[in-house]
Order: structure tokens, then C-alpha cells, then sequence
């Protein structure tokens, strides 16, 4: 009798359990994922609704008045787009010709490994060290003093091992093959990367970068003791003085604004922060564009 | 031309001599004397993991790069010893082009494929007519041209596998090396592109001396002047193709081509 259920290809006991135990899972995968995008999506909906009655062109145009409880935030959105500027131009090119050398040259021996596992374990060190890190080295031995160059310094040291990580990840996508049919036409090491392994990796290094980049937008503690400062709307136009010059930040200005300045409109602390915010899915949009675009570039 | 004339003197292409070679601790070929004859196609044969692949990378010296690779013993390519320290390896690797067993052209043009190992011993760009009278030959010899004179700016890896490995093939030839090693070129292509690869080698045969890694019997008794047999690193028999399918001097050769090593 079973026996004819089953040729005409009919559920079966097992098959009934089977199914029971697939709705639970799916069920228990799905509310776990829900619980775990709403908090983000009440963070960004609050701050939507309660920031967006700040925003206007003059909020991004004029400088903070009246004891910052007023006005806009311009020095704030310069500053930090300069000290990230920085930090993006020190971390980038030292980043990836580290990882280009870990990938491509050196030789796979205990001080390579022993490298790699301090890149590791230097990304996961507290921005607060870092901060730290940067006030003895840059603003004091280097003397740069608390300077938007010191804080954008600051910021490159904490970027820097992720971008070396990535940047390495992106290198080892590049297949073998393709290095092994360059050095076999004669190609040398360095040829091989100019014209091989780069091009081929290049969108995925930009996207991992910008992604990391994007994070050190929001970081507070590292440019607090390095560059930023409180209230600073004069910014000196010299390139060089500005470089040398504190300035204020979008980080640290959402922490004032909430925290250290009272009779603050309630709006205000939420226009920064849905701006700061902004900032950092600008740049992320702006890295998965390189994916997309990387995806329909694949070559092999 | 002197490539005439080589094929009648009696240097071999390759020569090695006592050759060993070990991956860190394992020892991989123990003893290897091998004499490649110029002007013919070899084939070398023998079971997975035997060593072959090593000993055609040991040749081109493109296994140095894994660092912990060691070598002993004697290599010459056309009478020069290639492991004297006066040896430059992009030299040595124009000399003695290599074929892989996939297909790897790389991600650019056909035509920069083409170009691209005449273009790195050149040091950059020729003229254009040059350029294309270059492209054309290779493709030419390769019997390629026909299919891919309008597609020449496609990406190389768009070709079909077939079209690929004849391609990894003509870029080796605007440098005109003298040896080929082609490493089981046919393994990753259908019965039909198979034999248009073969046959391709057999065109080459006399312009090139070409050693030619291949798990197929019949490919190798097909399209080879000789044949090498090697098991577990050595050398067991090298003899004329036809002698050696015909009548096998070692009982590991008869057992390994009757189909009893698989
Ligand atoms: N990079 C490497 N590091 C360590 N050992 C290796 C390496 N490459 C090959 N070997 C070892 O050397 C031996 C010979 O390998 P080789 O690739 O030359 O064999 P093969 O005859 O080409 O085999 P196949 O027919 O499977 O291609 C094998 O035992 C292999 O495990
Ligand atoms: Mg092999």
C-alpha cells in the first residue's frame, strides 16, 4: 500500500516533517533578520522625521551662531571632508603598495605571517588608542600640533590595516593563472603587477577603500585630542594654514550640540546627525557603484 | 635561416643531466636525464603526480617563484646551461615558451595578447603596420587569423577554449623561441578542438622543438616523434613513439599504456 503512495510520487510522513521543520527554520531565520534591520531602520526613520525640519540651504551654508544654537554647519562639513581628504590620501597610496608587496613579493615565511597577523590585530585595536597613538606621535614627536593634518594622520593609521586587508583580498581575486602566463612570456615581477594584476583588481581595490574611508567619517575620539575643535568657525583660506589649523568636525559637533551646549532646538542635534549620516552612504553608494560596475567588468 | 639548419645538427633542445628537484622536503624528480630532441615533437608521459608538470616548470625556471623550490643537477636549452647565475630569466622564458593545461589568455585584447610578450622584450609599442604585420603572422601560423581578424579588439577571454589555447599559443611566437613546453594543452578541450590543437603541433613540428605533457595515449602516439615515460619522479623509458607503443623495453611502460596504472 505504501507502495503505491510512494510511486505516485505522493508526501510521505517524512516528508510532512521535513516540511514542518522547513517552515520553523525559514521562520526563525526571517524574525531573527527582521529584529535585527529594524532598530536601524527606527534609527534612520526618527532621524528623518525629527532631523529634516533642520535642513535648508542655509543650514549648510552658514556658520554655527549664537552659542551654536543656531545657524548652520558649514565649518563642521568642511572640516571633516578635510581631515577625511587627508586621511584618505596617506592611507590609500601606503596601504596599497603594503598590500601589493604582501601579496605579490614577499615570500611566504614566518615574518610575512607574523606581519599579517599584526595588520590583523591592528585593525582591531580601540579608536581611543589610536587617538592616543596619534597625539604622541603626530601632534607632539612630529610637532604638526593639533591640526587637521595631525587628526587626518590620526585617522589614516586606524584606516590602514583595513585597507590593507582589503586591498590584499581584492589582489588575491586576481587568478594565478593570469601571473603565471605573464611571467612565462618573460614579464617580470613589477610588469606583471602594472599590467596584470592592477588593472584587473583595481575596482574592487577603489570599493574596498571608499567603504573604509567612509567609516572614519563618523569617528569622534581619534580627531578629538588631534585637530578638532569645538566652536572654530574662522577657517584660514592657505592651503598650508588650513592643513596646520584645528577645525570643526561633523562628529564632534553632533556631540556638542547634543551634550555640551544647552538651549539647543531640538531639531539641530538631528539635522547633523541625518547629514553625518548622509556623508557616509554617499561614499557608500558610491563603492557599490564600483561593485555593480566591477560585476559587469568581470573579465574571466 | 639557422633554424633549418639546427634541426640537422644533433644538439638537443633540452638536456638535463642529473636533474633533481625538491618542494621544500618532498622530492619531486630524482635523477632526470632527459635529451630533447631539436626540431621534434616529445611527449612525456606518465601517471598523476609523477612529476612532469614539474619538470617542464623547471625548465622555463617559472617554479623558482613558489621560493622554497630546490634544484640540483644540470638544465641546458639549446647548449646553454640555464641555471648559471649569469642567466636573466625573461631571457630564458622568450627562448622557451610555455602553453598551460587551461587556457589562459590573458583578460586583454586579442590583439595585446598577442602583442604582449613581443611588446615586453621590445620595451613598449611598435609601430602600428609593424604591430599588425606581427599579429597577423602569429595568428597566421596558428591557423586562428580567419576567425579572429574582426575580433581582434575583443576580450581574449571571450574566445571559445579552443580559440584560447590556440591563441596562448601564437603569443608565444612573435619572440620566436626555440623551445616549446606545452603542459596537457588539450586536457581542458572538447575531441574536436583536440585535434585541431594537435594538428597545429604537428604545423610547429621542425620550427620549434616541443616537449608535450599529456595524459592521452593516443595523443601521444599520434603526435610525437618520441616519448618519455616517468614514474614517481624518474625517468623510465625514452624512446621513439612508435617503438615504445610497439614494443615497451620496461614492464612499468607496457603495464602504464595498457591501461593497468590509469
Ligand atoms: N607547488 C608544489 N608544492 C609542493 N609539492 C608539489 C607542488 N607541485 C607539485 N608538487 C608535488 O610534486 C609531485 C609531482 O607533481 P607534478 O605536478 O609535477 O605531477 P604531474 O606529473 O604533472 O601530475 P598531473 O598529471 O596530475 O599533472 C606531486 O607529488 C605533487 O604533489
Ligand atoms: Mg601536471
Amino acid at each position: 500500500m505504501t507502495d503505491i503512495d510512494f510511486k505516485s510520487f505522493k508526501a510521505q510522513p517524512l516528508d510532512y516533517k521535513n516540511q514542518r521543520n522547513q517552515r520553523l527554520y525559514r521562520l526563525l531565520f526571517g524574525w531573527m533578520t527582521v529584529l535585527l534591520i529594524l532598530p536601524v531602520l527606527i534609527i534612520l526613520v526618527l532621524l528623518t522625521a525629527k532631523g529634516a525640519p533642520a535642513l535648508s540651504w542655509e543650514f549648510f551654508t552658514a556658520d554655527p551662531i549664537n552659542g551654536m544654537t543656531e545657524g548652520g554647519i558649514f565649518p563642521c562639513l568642511i572640516g571633516t571632508i578635510w581631515i577625511v581628504a587627508v586621511a584618505l590620501f596617506a592611507s590609500v597610496p601606503l596601504g596599497v603598495a603594503c598590500a601589493v608587496y604582501l601579496s605579490e613579493y614577499a615570500p611566504d615565511n614566518t615574518l610575512t605571517r607574523l606581519i599579517n597577523l599584526a595588520i590583523i590585530n591592528l585593525a582591531g585595536v580601540p579608536s581611543i588608542v589610536h587617538a592616543l597613538f596619534g597625539v604622541g606621535a603626530f601632534v607632539m614627536f612630529f610637532d604638526l600640533g593639533t591640526s587637521i593634518l595631525a587628526a587626518g594622520l590620526t585617522l589614516a593609521v586606524m584606516t590602514m590595516p583595513v585597507v590593507i586587508v582589503s586591498t590584499r583580498e581584492s589582489l588575491q581575486a586576481v587568478p594565478q593563472a593570469f601571473r603565471e602566463a605573464c611571467w612565462s612570456l618573460g614579464a617580470t615581477r613589477s610588469q606583471t603587477i602594472r599590467k596584470v594584476v592592477i588593472p584587473n583588481s583595481v575596482t574592487g581595490i577603489l570599493t574596498g577603500v571608499i567603504l573604509e574611508v567612509s567609516r572614519t567619517v563618523g569617528e569622534t575620539a581619534p580627531i578629538m585630542f588631534t585637530g578638532a575643535a569645538l566652536f572654530l568657525p574662522f577657517v584660514p583660506d592657505n592651503f598650508f594654514e588650513r592643513l596646520s589649523s584645528q577645525t570643526m568636525a561633523m562628529s564632534l559637533h553632533l556631540f556638542t550640540v547634543s551634550t555640551q551646549v544647552p538651549n539647543v532646538p531640538e531639531e539641530l542635534p538631528f539635522g547633523v546627525a541625518l547629514v553625518l549620516i548622509g556623508m557616509v552612504l554617499v561614499l557608500n553608494s558610491v563603492s557599490i557603484a564600483f561593485r555593480m560596475y566591477l560585476r559587469g567588468q568581470k573579465k574571466w | 635561416m639557422w633554424r633549418v639548419a639546427l634541426v640537422e645538427t644533433t644538439m638537443p633542445a633540452i638536456r638535463t643531466k642529473g636533474l633533481n628537484l625538491w618542494y621544500g622536503d618532498f622530492q619531486a624528480l630524482f635523477d632526470v636525464d632527459i635529451d630533447v630532441k631539436a626540431g621534434k615533437v616529445t611527449s612525456l608521459i606518465g601517471p598523476s603526480g609523477c612529476g612532469k608538470s614539474t619538470y617542464l616548470r623547471a625548465v622555463n625556471r617559472i617554479n623558482e617563484r613558489l621560493g622554497y623550490v630546490r634544484t640540483t643537477g644540470t638544465i641546458e636549452v639549446m647548449g646553454q646551461n640555464v641555471l648559471a647565475d649569469e642567466v636573466e630569466l625573461t631571457q630564458l622564458r622568450r627562448e622557451v615558451g610555455m602553453v598551460f593545461q587551461r587556457p589562459n589568455p590573458l583578460p586583454l585584447p586579442v590583439r595585446d595578447n598577442v602583442l604582449f610578450a613581443y611588446r615586453l622584450h621590445r620595451g613598449g609599442k611598435g609601430p602600428r603596420e609593424e604591430e599588425d604585420q606581427v599579429v597577423e603572422e602569429a595568428l597566421r601560423e596558428v591557423l586562428l587569423w580567419d576567425k579572429v581578424k574582426d575580433r581582434l579588439d575583443q576580450t581574449a577571454t571571450e574566445l571559445s577554449l579552443e580559440e584560447q589555447q590556440k591563441l596562448c599559443i601564437a603569443r608565444l611566437l612573435p619572440v620566436k623561441p626555440s623551445v616549446l613546453l606545452m603542459d596537457e594543452p588539450c586536457s581542458a578541450l572538447d575531441p574536436e578542438a583536440t585535434k585541431a590543437v594537435e594538428e597545429l603541433i604537428w604545423r610547429l613540428r621542425g620550427d620549434y622543438s616541443i616537449l608535450i605533457v599529456t595524459h592521452n595515449m593516443a595523443q601521444a602516439r599520434r603526435a610525437s616523434d618520441e616519448c618519455i615515460f616517468m614514474l614517481m619522479g624518474k625517468v623510465v623509458e625514452h624512446s621513439r613513439t612508435g617503438d615504445m607503443f610497439v614494443s615497451p623495453q620496461q614492464q612499468e611502460t607496457a603495464d602504464y599504456i595498457e591501461g593497468r596504472y590509469g
